[in-house]
């Protein structure tokens, strides 16, 4: 086994490569990814080394990425398209849902719409506005769409390896304010499935489920909770959509008790999903009501402000206190 | 706005007047050809509508009218290029021998798509105006990656040349020297939007700013079209970049058959343009000129109406798909939500017989 330590940006950077390297067809497209690398540099290197034909700088329009990958795709093409940010996709949207989402299907299966779209998404950076946000569950909502996400250097760099691979387009979300932490990454074997939750930290009395970037907010949210004599169960989602209900449910008939951590507002969001599937499905073991730690339902705030919008260890450790309560 | 910038090489009586540019190269044959796969095309349409009117079909979009734009331009394609049609291209389907019972698929409501795009080198249809041509433009995009001598022909109208999509498929075009035709058939309407709120100068002039040829072409005349399109295609294939065509011509019917032009347009504008019709000009030209006789005329119309039988035979005969079919290629991949309905679907015991 090699283990290497890389930073989630040099995983994904690493990841990408071995998939070029591993498929011609590969392809990149997206805005400054070539000579700069990507603002973030996660393509850094990239198009010296496979040239300007395979890591394409593309003129700045987010629906003409996504409709190329399209037509790319009909070709036999994977691109790997890259958003700048977040709130850059949604020029972008009318051809996710109506022909990425759609076109294999209403071709009879004929087009393999074989493509990536790698979104940037959520906060905690000191960004400004359109820069931190967390368009999720508009994609988790598309049939014919999966969604993923990576929170760590390992997922990172075999996360990107099994989505460029899989026949369906991935809306791929990377937690930028993870980028340049730095974790070990097995290069030899990947730890799970592309749809598959992990279990972070186990744990007896709560279950806490989040992705992305909220997933360290949890870590260290258990760690003061175990000072407090409450164990927390750690669990990554991973894939939003589809969820990865049978490792959650699992969890949630041993804890009896549910939070779900996200930054988006949680109308409508992957959150209430998870706290509506597992409340049907564990029903019986439920404890208490499951409770969704969210971003506010507001325009996401001034980056100054932005650790009060953001799921903090203090409103986390509140909501565990809330179910742990309501038992008594 | 027709002048001397149209690009023809039959008038509306079917005579033929000189170009500088462009002249005719083809030979009796293929011109009663392209009358023979025009009067089909007419045939289909009228046939499509009783349908439609019959209850038969959920909508269809009517073609009248533009039967010289969609098989001048659908001739002049080779078998190895590729086409990205909008809802309307039932000409162009037909060239790339799309059988017509499955261009109604969409139309009777059994299928969103209806034919093998790989198949037929045609791909499915495009509802949402402009998104095609983004995707015809990355198709070019991987037939330049191949290495290989082939073409692509975006569809779109000259409603969808408002579109973001559209515009944003001239730059990628012009920037990376695509191998790709734009076709754009102006027919005057976009549903009740006339051409003057969409653009306050010739279409085609568009393309000059966006650093390729614009060329305008009389949409009514199919000699005419069938020239620019297979000049366009040849440049295209061979590193000479895009080339946006505008087919100028007309609407005669309704945008579908939900519509109702009586609303918006005046008939004295419809009479017009019936003096233009495109499939009386070349009839014209092969009397006039190659004394075609009226019995080889009345083979073509006997042919379409046993074509028109035969759709009418197949599209009565094409059931309410097993709703079961409706979880079949949601992904490429097994999907647990696609499961659950499937599972969910067969508890409930639904099928084909039984609607809902």
């Amino acid at each position: 086994m090699t283990t290497t330590n890389m930073t989630m940006a040099k995983a994904l950077n690493e990841g990408l490569r071995r998939a070029m390297e591993k498929n011609k067809k590969v392809l990149i497209m997206g805005e400054d990814v070539g000579k700069l690398g990507g603002v973030f540099r996660i393509t850094d290197g990239l198009q010296k080394d496979f040239g300007e034909d395979r890591v394409i700088d593309a003129p700045l329009a987010e629906s003409a990425i996504v409709g190329t990958a399209v037509g790319l795709a009909i070709r036999g093409y994977r691109t790997v398209c890259e958003i700048q940010f977040d709130g850059f996709v949604y020029p972008a949207f009318d051809q996710i849902v109506s022909q990425v989402a759609k076109l294999h299907k209403r071709s009879d299966g004929v087009y393999t719409m074989g493509l990536v779209i790698r979104i940037p998404f959520q906060g905690g950076i000191g960004a400004i506005e359109h820069h931190s946000e967390s368009p999720e569950a508009y994609f988790a909502q598309t049939a014919g769409l999966r969604v993923v996400s990576c929170s760590n250097p390992s997922d990172a760099y075999w996360m990107i390896q099994q989505s460029i691979e899989h026949d369906d387009p991935i809306i791929f979300c990377e937690a930028k304010s993870r980028y340049w932490e730095k974790g070990e990454v097995d290069l030899d074997n990947p730890p799970q499935g592309l749809f598959d939750a992990a279990v972070r930290r186990e744990g007896t009395d709560v279950t806490v489920i989040g992705y992305g970037s909220s997933v360290k907010t949890m870590l260290r949210a258990a760690d003061t909770a175990v000072a407090e004599g409450t164990s927390l169960e750690i669990i990554d989602a991973r894939s939003l959509a589809p969820l990865d209900l049978d490792t959650m449910a699992r969890s949630l008939e041993k804890t009896g008790r549910l939070v779900v951590v996200q930054e988006a507002p949680h109308m409508a969001s992957i959150g209430s999903e998870i706290v509506a599937e597992l409340s049907e499905r564990c029903f019986y073991s439920l404890r208490a009501p499951g409770l969704r730690v969210s971003g506010y339902h507001v325009p996401y705030p001034p980056s100054r402000i932005e650790e009060d919008y953001r799921p903090s260890v203090e409103r986390i450790l509140d909501a565990v206190d809330r179910v742990m309560g309501a038992e008594s | 706005m027709i002048g001397e910038e149209l690009v023809q090489l039959l008038t509306p009586e079917g005579e033929r007047i000189a170009n500088s540019e462009y002249e005719s190269t083809l030979g009796i044959d293929e011109i009663f050809g392209l009358y023979r796969d025009m009067v089909i095309i007419r045939r289909l349409c009228n046939e499509s509508t009783s349908l439609q009117r019959q209850g038969q079909l959920a909508l269809w979009a009517p073609v009248q009218g533009q039967e010289a734009a969609q098989i001048g331009a659908g001739r002049a394609l080779q078998p190895m290029d590729f086409t990205f049609p909008t809802y309307r291209e039932h000409g162009i389907a037909w060239c790339r021998g799309v059988p017509p019972k499955d261009m109604l698929r969409l139309f009777r409501a059994t299928s969103n798509g209806g034919w093998d795009p790989q198949k037929y080198r045609h791909s499915v249809p495009t509802v949402v105006l402009g998104n095609q041509a983004l995707n015809a433009v990355g198709y070019a995009m991987g037939i330049q990656r191949d290495g290989a001598e082939e073409a692509v022909m975006a569809f779109f109208g000259d409603g969808a040349s408002s579109q973001g999509d559209v515009l944003e498929s001239f730059v990628w075009a012009s920037s990376f020297n695509t191998p790709v035709v734009f076709f754009c058939q102006n027919n005057q309407w976009g549903i009740s939007t006339p051409m003057s709120i969409q653009s306050k100068i010739p279409l085609y002039h568009r393309a000059h700013g966006f650093g390729f040829p614009g060329i305008r072409v009389d949409g009514n005349d199919v000699l005419a079209v069938y020239e620019v399109t297979k000049r366009a295609l040849d440049s295209a294939r061979v590193g000479g970049g895009p080339t946006l065509i505008e087919a100028y011509t007309y609407r005669l019917g309704a945008h579908t058959t939900s519509d109702d032009p009586t609303r918006y347009r005046i008939d004295a504008e419809v009479e017009v343009w019936k003096h233009r019709d495109p499939i009386e000009r070349v009839k014209s030209l092969l009397v006039r000129e190659y004394h075609v006789k009226s019995a080889k005329f009345d083979e073509v119309i006997t042919e379409a109406d046993a074509m028109a039988l035969q759709l009418r035979e197949d599209v009565l005969a094409m059931d309410r798909p097993d709703p079961i079919t409706m979880f079949d290629h949601a992904y490429a991949a097994p999907h647990p939500l696609v499961e659950e309905g499937r599972r969910e679907m067969i508890e409930l015991g639904v099928s084909a017989a039984s609607p809902s």
